[in-house]
């Protein structure tokens, strides 16, 4: 197997007339953690919503593990959508963690995360609650089992969203701004069952403005403005200087608000 | 007015709640048909559903009833009274239902419907097990409102032969002249049944498992 997880090729996503991914080329490797970093509108979520086929690329193509997400080519090289058993079957390698959490409200946090085990995957309901409760006590949450979204804290949502997703199995797991909904004291404890998931060798796609989570936990750093990947490489080459001048202009509105310490 | 008329009206009142009762629940399940229809993508299927509920919304639920009753014999279809009365009274409120749902569809967030997606449910189980409950939430005051709506438009099925509380308040009137006393009270039961329903209403609305808090 290549050390590719997903393989982004000559990517456009328009919306109208404007191009919001502009030709991105990327490697994400098997087994790490790479993080998206840009100023807002830059296109990092539409890049990863791009790698779930939560949005059609214009252009371009998207390997997962090898196999083509979303769209296929015929023999005359002309793009088709691909079956959707197809899809669902390369879809089912990734797991997504949204910012806004997205968890189903009328199901309590055990509801969440067994109702993909019950109905795609086929257990039982007992089979499919034991195996999500043990989602959830990994992620430390095993007692607000029976608690439904809204009785939760941001935070414990978030992290059973994250048990959502694991819970399936995933071997990618895509996360759009986990703690950006989050206040600042509620950002910490998902981002330790992040940095857990990246110990235990989780092949991870980071969008984040945790600039010092993507310096310390990420191993592949890219740099988006614009819609153009600007910059991708270790995160230690990022912050080496001379930089190109949108990445340094980018990063020091951060080092203003003080994340200077963790850079 | 004697205790022997009221009870009459009593018993005659829980045929209104009968018929009333089942036309909103199967009317609620043409509902969610007619908005899986609309949400299908199917041309046909949506042009199909749109008619229908401008049928039903645009004409008289009196003319939609005698229709029917004068329709079904032509096309050789033999019904009792209680089982046209309730199609009547269904195909209509499915209608407006259908019509309260599709806010409520709208309503669902794109994020709930893509997080389902991303969990590999099929478009079939989205709907039913995602899109549905969250839309039903969303227009549940509707659907009490839709309720009220129908107990209260039932009392016009008795053109089709059923006898139901303002039927039975007319047939007391005829043999015992008391016009006031009688439709005084028929007035005060369906009072009390729709004070109830609206009641029961407000308790589902806050009981219903992860409501937000209030
Ligand atoms: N559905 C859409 N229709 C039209 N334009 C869109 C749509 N989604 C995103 N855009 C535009 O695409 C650009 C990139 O958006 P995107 O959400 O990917 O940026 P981002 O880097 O994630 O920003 P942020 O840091 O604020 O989340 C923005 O200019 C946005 O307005
Ligand atoms: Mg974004």
């Amino acid at each position: 197997m290549s050390d590719t997880a997903i393989s982004v090729q000559h990517l456009v996503k328009r919306f109208g007339t404007t191009t919001v991914l502009d030709d991105i080329t990327l490697q994400i490797p098997r087994g790490q953690v790479s993080c998206l970093i840009g100023p807002s509108g830059s296109g990092k979520s539409t890049l990863l919503r791009c790698m779930a086929f939560l949005e059609e690329a214009t252009e371009g193509s998207i390997f997962i593990e090898g196999d083509p997400l979303g769209f296929v080519y015929d023999g005359t090289g002309k793009r088709q959508r691909q079956a959707a058993s197809e899809l669902r079957r390369v879809r089912s390698r990734i797991g997504m963690v949204f910012q806004q959490f997205n968890l189903w409200p009328h199901m309590t946090a055990l509801g969440n995360v067994a109702a993909a085990l019950r109905r795609v995957r086929g257990l039982s309901r007992s089979e499919a609650e034991a195996k999500a409760l043990a989602q959830l006590t990994k992620v430390g949450l095993e007692n607000r089992a029976g608690h439904y979204p809204s009785q939760l804290s941001g935070g414990q949502q978030q992290r059973v969203a994250i048990a959502r997703a694991l819970a399936l199995e995933p071997k990618i797991m895509l996360f759009d701004e986990a703690t950006s909904a989050l206040d600042p004291e509620l950002t910490g404890e998902v981002l330790n069952v992040m940095r857990g998931l990246a110990e235990e060798g989780m092949t991870m796609v980071v969008v984040t403005h945790e600039i010092g989570f993507a310096a310390t936990v990420g191993s592949q750093l890219s740099f988006l403005d614009q819609g153009r990947l600007l910059f991708t490489g270790p995160p230690a080459e990022v912050f080496a200087k001379p930089r190109h001048p949108r990445l340094e202009q980018f990063l020091d509105t951060y080092l203003d608000r003080g994340a200077s310490t963790l850079v | 007015m004697s205790w022997k008329l009221f009870s009459l009206l009593l018993e005659a009142s829980l045929m209104t709640i009968f018929v009333s009762t089942i036309s909103i629940l199967i009317g609620l399940v043409l509902a969610i048909l007619l908005s899986a229809a609309n949400l299908s993508g199917i041309r046909p299927l949506q042009w199909g559903g749109k008619f229908f509920i401008s049928f039903f919304r645009g004409t008289p639920l009196l003319v939609q009833l005698l229709l029917l009753y004068n329709l079904l014999p032509v096309m050789g279809i033999q019904m009792p009274s209680l089982a046209t009365a309730i199609l009547g009274l269904s195909l209509c409120t499915a209608a407006y239902q259908a019509e309260n749902l599709r806010g409520g569809f709208e309503g669902v967030p794109r994020g709930l419907v893509e997080s389902a997606d991303m969990a590999g449910f099929s478009p079939a189980q989205t709907f039913f097990h995602i899109r549905v409950p969250i839309a039903l939430r969303l227009t549940l005051p509707a659907l009490i409102n839709e309720a009220i709506l129908i107990l209260k438009a039932s009392s016009l099925v008795s053109v089709v032969g059923l006898v139901e509380l303002t039927r039975m308040a007319q047939n007391l009137v005829a043999s015992t002249f008391m016009p006031l006393e009688l439709y005084a009270s028929a007035g005060l039961i369906y009072l009390v049944i729709n004070l109830t329903v609206a009641v029961l209403g407000r308790q589902l609305e806050q009981r219903l498992p992860g409501a937000p808090a209030k």
